[in-house]
């Protein structure tokens, strides 16, 4: 392409960076120069190439850019599209180490604020981010070092000098007897930086198990399971192999979505981080069921610790033999809510804004790169492993009829101990709270928000709700990702509601008019009843509420604008605002 | 090409095609919108081959770029000529029933081995190798070109050093496959049709065919000489040889627009009357005898013929300024004053007269003109659509028409050899928000003009110790200039480049070589010797 | 092959691909579009043309999705008329829309769309006008976000990518790397952003500035078809003259050669024609040199 070059050159430290990925640069040599489409296609190396020069220098500078756009032949006003899209990437800034304060719901609860005055008292570089998915250890702070790489301090100590130097590789706790479990057995017992613990704990033994069956029996051991997918869409999951193992074409791809970022969500962090060989195992199968020959991790920009278990695991799991006719690869997220969405997660894969597309086509036949796409969140895919160890009869047997196998829900906000909880479905959310030890502080219940920022408030009387996709469904709540956040009855509910509606607002990609300026104006409405300056009444404001919620819902590109008037909604039917 | 002279191919053809070659051509800056058509090929998947002394901005689209040497284009293609048919790329059927001169054409470029190429054009082998098996395999191949093939003193040769790859392959006749020469300029394909050509009447007609001329006599009521005229560089050599004595310029700007212009103005002040009608006082117009100010474009009313041989109406949408009068009007007044019983016909009406004459364009009324968006010549009568390609007569079978003919074709150096003294070679050009002399688009506020400068490569900068804006002396062997530098880093060391458009600050003129083809009379401006030197 | 379906009750038979807007359009049933044009891929953002399908559990973008075999369309149900109408309320709560086209009044009014409802501390996307040659002006005020100018910048016709949409959410606006100047940028000043515009947010120096003016009068304008006076590649040109002078040159979305977009020199290069006049009315500076 016929790229106009920034003026800026890159510096030495920004050149190093981007070429330890790349490799050196060709010198023209004034005779030949192959490029076209192949130049072209390197495009979805975009965002590793931001991701290291921001992890170098602690930003992405003009010359950076300017040479990574060169070296990967997309035009400068693309790459800066993309890296203002993501929230990690800081353009054009001075760089140096920086702190992401969680403010989110959870961690609000536990002190975030303290934590940013603090922070802000002690001269120390911060800025305040959604959800960082430690809601189990609450505050949490994400920091980063250039040249270190990223860390997460959480909970963190009251001291702010603790906030750049906890190194903590610990998944989380686990408070079930791993005996008791099947999802979550090896997390904290079998050392996750292993191959060989991993192997010795039966790893590695489904994957013979699913060459032998064959990709058919391995698909109908899925649908006789009854296995739905766990990211929130609960489809399911054998007729989801089924359709990407069938779809036309030779080049397809398999993607782990790791992208977790609902607030109130971390059961998938914890897996990754505790388990990251049985995430390769299971795509490992998923490639084989459905023959596609690359597959990718995307994980979350904001679990480090992920990510480096899972590109550790790849390596070995390849140098084992494991990954026979099989690429796969970790790619790191940067800051984005929205590419949890898979269409906006493969935008994001290729080097791209993480804009949501129309669906339809779907990812089974038009996913990444348009090509056939399996993808599945990383709790779908460790249970796939279950199903094909056991066998579909088994899983079946496990939970209620239409909602089978074990299920994760990560349990935070005002209880007693926080934390992922394995369960079948059935339990009910009053015995989810017990086994988190209840409300906390001896305060009484205030309320509970079902499925994170996208879900629902419900009241007291959810508690007796078996938690099944059917029974949810029928009590007008959600299950959504999993995320079972409380809060006792000393609750301000109306800031509550504003953050969450701040989280949409700064989370939309604002490519769709509903959601871009929707969110908006309903964050304002929010605030201007929470500030007691409501625009007329109380109930015209609902009115203005209600339109926003009805045109989101029905006209939103994707599934961030569909529900960002959700949780707001019910809370309003509670009378919690 | 064979017969009428046109691009073969429609622009939608380059948007379905598998490879795309641009041979020569800038089409990016040149041609921005036959480009548009080039890129919508590319992203439905066709390949593209740039040859190119310059990695222009049309090059960095390709997906293999071959850096030639300035005027080395026919070693190329008799290297890749050769090469198919070694690789037994050829279409055999194609060239049997098709075509003649296969065999000698076959002897001729078998000189022409890989090592051979590589040594004239400064192309790796193995890269020519690859050029020869994509457009030899290739089901459907687009090979375009302007300037930069026909703007040397070997310029026909170039042109068929090209063609013989076309009749090699069948690239040629087929939706999606073709020639396209991309024209320069609104009407320079009109101008031919209308047969502004010293040998051809309106149609591509021969004038030297006595039964042709004899129908426009008939018509026209005049007798039309019967010998071929002079193109532009026969003028320039009956000039020197005191012949010519009188000049009518219509429309152009010889005294910058022609190669060497310093032997340029000696010949122009020479002449004994000189008239310029144009729409501009030109620097040629200064030098007139009898200017007369002409109506422009949006002024008047016509018709433009494009690249892809697509009749369109141009209209009038303001009245021109002052005494201008439309070329109609000029010419008929002119002819009365002359003595003759002439009215001022509109353009329609003698529109109506050409195509009555004029098989190709038989059929194209003002109406179906407005009617159909343009019509795509041949169009012989109203009940014809015009054609999308031509030569699809060549894949009939039996071919009933005349079969294309091979044309052996020797490569011969730039004439202004590089030597010691003149070191490096100067190629001329276009950019994307100018145009020729500048004369229209001199007057335009483009944020993104380049004025008068040379481009070298920063290599080259750094060994004359200049840095970029510094002026440096351009000499050739017929004069030299002064301007400032500008880097280029797609230019390799010991290439250098001019733009044509700003003749009043910096004549690239001064410098090049007024060598010309004797058939097609264009000359060489894209091969340049000269040296540069830092000014203290 | 061709698929049947029933719009408003109507049954319609098309061509298989067709989107349900070209299907309604074809039956005469009007649907407001911004971001959608006939020369650029839907880039489906404006929402405004949401209908209803049967069995679909949110509404369906008319412009981006094709019509299927069977499916059940209803174009003026009270929910897509309610989309439409917030839509339409968003958008004029943060833009000016005031030099949108007489459709878009036109809708406003139909749908009732009341953009004050939001308050007059609605956050909008007021700025400066981008001045930064003579030949753009970039008047960010009036842009909705509706993708056609990136487009066409982009992979749909100029493929310079000059311009991209940068930052997110409400923060998301067009913007060349770093928001550079325009002369600075990669742009190459075809002005085919400018022809895909729908709301005035992009417009060529003469024209803004005669709008500013109040000089600018599209009903006194005439419309003159043409070709290019530049190279050969046979360009369309709508020359457009106001008392006797060319105020703006435009080119004709249906033409299969141009598609409606042109190179520097024929959007802006015409002003040798009006060489040594003075400019128009209104008309500050302009592109004389």
């Amino acid at each position: 392409m016929d790229l106009r070059a920034l003026l800026e050159q890159p510096t030495e430290v920004e050149r190093d960076a981007v070429d330890s990925l790349l490799g050196p640069a060709e010198p023209f040599n004034g005779r030949v120069m192959f490029g076209g489409h192949s130049a072209r296609q390197q495009r979805h190396l975009l965002l590793p190439a931001l991701h290291a020069v921001q992890d170098a220098t602690g930003t992405v500078t003009r010359g950076a850019l300017g040479y990574i756009s060169e070296r990967l032949t997309v035009p400068p006003a693309e790459a800066y599209g993309v890296a203002t899209f993501y929230a990690l990437f800081d353009v054009d800034s001075a760089g140096g180490s920086k702190a992401h304060v969680c403010d989110d719901i959870v961690c609000a609860q536990a002190g975030a604020e303290d934590l940013c005055s603090r922070l802000e008292a002690d001269g120390v570089e911060y800025e305040r981010s959604p959800c960082l998915g430690q809601c189990d250890r609450a505050p949490a702070v994400m920091y980063h070092r250039p040249g270190t790489g990223y860390g997460v301090s959480a909970p963190v100590a009251a001291d702010t000098a603790g906030v750049f130097g906890f190194d903590d590789l610990s998944p989380g706790v686990v408070h079930q007897e791993a005996s008791e479990l099947r999802l979550l057995r090896r997390v904290g017992v079998v050392d996750p930086t292993s191959i060989d613990a991993y192997i010795e704990s039966g790893g590695f033994q489904t994957l013979a198990k699913a060459k032998e069956l064959g990709p058919e029996a391995v698909i109908e051991e899925l649908k006789m399971s009854g296995l739905r997918g766990r990211g929130g869409a609960a489809f399911p999951i054998g007729i989801k192999w089924e359709g990407v193992r069938d779809a036309p074409g030779d080049e397809k791809y398999v993607i782990a979505n790791g992208d977790e970022s609902e607030p109130g969500t971390f059961k998938d962090r914890l897996v990754m981080e505790g388990d990251p060989f049985a995430v390769v195992e299971a795509m490992a199968i998923y490639g084989y069921v459905t023959g596609a020959t690359q597959g990718y991790i995307y994980v979350r920009g904001e679990y480090p610790t992920a990510e480096k278990r899972l590109l550790a695991a790849v390596r070995q799991a390849a140098a084992a033999g494991f990954l026979d006719n099989f690429d796969l690869e970790v790619r790191r997220g940067a800051g984005a809510y929205i590419c949890g969405e898979e269409t906006a997660l493969f935008a994001s894969i290729e080097g791209h804004r993480g804009e949501p597309r129309q669906k339809p086509p779907f990812p089974t036949t038009h996913g990444v790169f348009q090509k056939p796409t399996g993808i599945n969140n990383i709790e779908t895919l460790v249970a796939t492993l279950e199903v094909v160890a056991n066998g579909g009869e088994a899983f079946a047997r496990i939970g209620t009829d239409q909602s089978t196998g074990p299920k994760l829900f990560c349990v935070s906000g005002a209880v007693s101990n926080p934390g992922v909880f394995e369960v079948e479905f059935g339990t009910t959310l009053g015995e989810l709270l017990d086994l988190a030890g209840g409300i906390s502080g001896g305060s009484g219940f205030g309320a509970v928000l079902m499925g994170g920022a996208a879900g629902v408030f419900a009241d007291e009387s959810a508690l007796d709700v078996p938690l099944t996709f059917e029974h949810t469904r029928e009590a007008g709540t959600t299950m959504g990702s999993g995320a079972i956040v409380f809060f006792d009855d000393q609750t301000d509910f109306t800031a509550v509601l504003r953050r969450i509606a701040q989280f949409f607002r700064d989370e939309s990609c604002g490519q769709c008019v509903p959601c871009r300026i929707g969110t908006v104006r309903q964050e304002e409405a929010l605030a201007r009843i929470g500030s007691g300056a409501a625009l007329g009444s109380i109930e015209e404001e609902k009115v203005r509420l209600d339109d926003l919620a009805l045109v989101m819902t029905d006209a939103s590109i994707c599934g961030l604008g569909q529900t960002a008037a959700s949780a707001i909604q019910s809370a309003m039917r509670l009378g919690l605002a | 090409m064979f017969g009428a002279g046109g691009g073969t191919s429609s622009y939608q053809e380059i948007e379905e095609t598998d490879l795309i070659i641009m041979w020569g051509s800038n089409a990016r800056e040149a041609h921005p919108i036959f480009f548009h058509h080039v890129l919508k090929g590319i992203h439905n998947g066709a390949r593209m081959f740039a040859v190119d002394p310059r990695r222009t901005s049309s090059a960095a689209w390709a997906d293999v770029w071959l850096g030639i040497d300035v005027g080395s284009d026919i070693a190329l293609a008799n290297a890749v000529g050769r090469e198919i048919i070694r690789q037994g790329l050829t279409n055999e059927e194609f060239i049997r029933e098709a075509t003649e001169g296969f065999d000698e054409y076959a002897e001729f470029v078998d000189d022409y081995t890989l090592a051979r190429g590589e040594e004239i054009t400064g192309v790796p082998a193995d890269v020519i190798q690859q050029l020869s098996h994509e457009y030899g395999s290739a089901e459907t191949a687009q090979l375009c070109w302007t300037l930069g093939i026909t703007e040397h003193h070997n310029a026909t040769d170039n042109v068929l050093s090209l063609i013989n790859l076309a009749l090699l392959t069948g690239h040629v006749g087929r939706y999606g496959s073709g020639l396209v020469p991309v024209r320069g300029q609104n009407n320079v394909q009109g101008g031919g049709d209308m047969g502004a050509l010293p040998n051809k009447l309106p149609g591509f007609q021969d004038v030297e065919d006595d039964a042709l001329r004899a129908k426009f006599e008939s018509v026209w009521g005049a007798e039309i000489p019967a010998k071929a005229g002079k193109h532009i560089s026969l003028m320039q050599e009956s000039m020197d040889e005191g012949v010519l004595k009188c000049l009518y310029v219509l429309g152009e700007n010889p005294l910058q627009s022609e190669a060497d212009s310093q032997v340029m103005e000696k010949r122009l002040k020479g002449l004994e009357f000189i008239v310029a009608q144009d729409i501009f006082l030109t620097a040629t117009a200064e030098l007139a005898d009898v200017v007369l100010p002409a109506a422009g474009w949006g002024e008047t009313e016509g018709t433009f013929t494009s690249s892809e041989r697509r009749v369109q109406r141009v209209r009038k949408a303001v009245d021109p300024p002052g005494e201008a009068w439309g070329d109609i009007e000029i010419l008929s007044a002119l002819a009365r004053a002359m003595g003759h019983d002439w009215i001022t016909p509109t353009a329609e009406e003698a529109w109506d007269e050409m195509r009555s004459l004029s098989p190709l364009h038989g059929g194209m009324s003002y109406q179906r003109l407005d009617d159909m968006g343009g019509i795509q010549w041949p169009c012989p009568d109203e009940d014809s659509e015009g054609d999308l390609f031509l030569h699809g007569r060549l894949w009939e079978r039996p071919v009933t028409t005349m079969k294309a003919p091979f044309f052996p074709t020797p490569y011969a150096a730039p004439v202004d050899t590089l030597t010691d003294e003149y070191p490096m070679r100067l190629t001329t050009g276009r950019r994307l928000d100018s145009y020729n002399t500048g004369v229209q688009s001199g007057r335009y506020a483009s944020p993104r003009r380049i004025h008068g400068v040379l481009d070298l490569s920063p290599e080259d900068g750094d060994s004359l110790g200049v840095q970029e804006g510094q002026k440096v002396k351009v000499t050739s062997r017929r004069g030299s200039v002064e301007a400032p530098v500008r880097f280029d880093r797609s230019l390799r060391p010991g290439l250098a480049f001019m733009a044509v458009h700003f003749p009043d600050d910096l004549d690239v003129n001064v410098l090049t070589i007024d060598a010309w083809d004797p058939k097609a009379g264009t000359a060489e401006f894209k091969a340049t010797a000269v040296r540069v030197e830092a000014l203290a | 092959m061709s698929v049947k379906a029933t719009i408003d009750g109507q049954e319609v038979t098309v061509p298989e691909g067709t989107s349900i807007l070209d299907a309604c359009t074809q039956l005469g049933t009007d649907i407001p579009t911004f971001c959608y044009g006939p020369t650029i891929t839907p880039a489906n953002a404006c929402r405004v043309c949401m209908v209803e399908v049967e069995g679909s559990r949110v509404l369906v973008p008319s412009c981006s999705r094709a019509l299927e075999e069977g499916m059940v369309v209803k174009t003026g149900t009270e929910r897509a008329e309610h989309s439409r109408r917030l839509v339409l309320e968003l958008l004029g709560s943060a833009s000016e829309l005031d030099r949108s086209s007489d459709e878009v009044h036109g809708w406003i009014e139909e749908y009732g769309a009341d953009s004050s409802r939001f308050g007059p501390d609605a956050e909008t996307v007021a700025q400066p006008a981008k001045v930064q040659d003579d030949l753009y002006v970039r008047d960010y005020e009036r842009c909705i976000l509706c993708y056609k100018c990136v487009d066409a910048c982009g992979v749909d016709h100029q493929n310079t990518f000059a311009i991209t949409v940068a930052g997110r959410g409400f923060d998301a606006h067009i913007s060349t790397e770093f928001d550079v100047t325009l002369p600075d940028s990669a742009c190459v000043y075809c002005g085919n952003c400018i022809a895909v515009c729908p709301t005035g947010a992009l417009e060529g120096k003469i024209a803004w500035d005669m709008k500013e003016a109040g000089t600018w009068d599209a009903d006194a304008q005439e419309v003159t078809r043409t070709v290019c006076s530049y190279c050969g590649v046979g360009c369309n040109l709508d020359i457009h003259t106001q008392d006797g002078r060319i105020v703006d040159v435009t080119s004709p979305l249906d033409h299969e050669v141009t598609l409606g977009n042109l190179c520097i020199k024929g959007r802006f290069g015409w002003s040798f024609v009006h060489a040594g006049a003075s400019e128009p009315e209104g008309a500050a500076g302009g592109t004389g040199s």
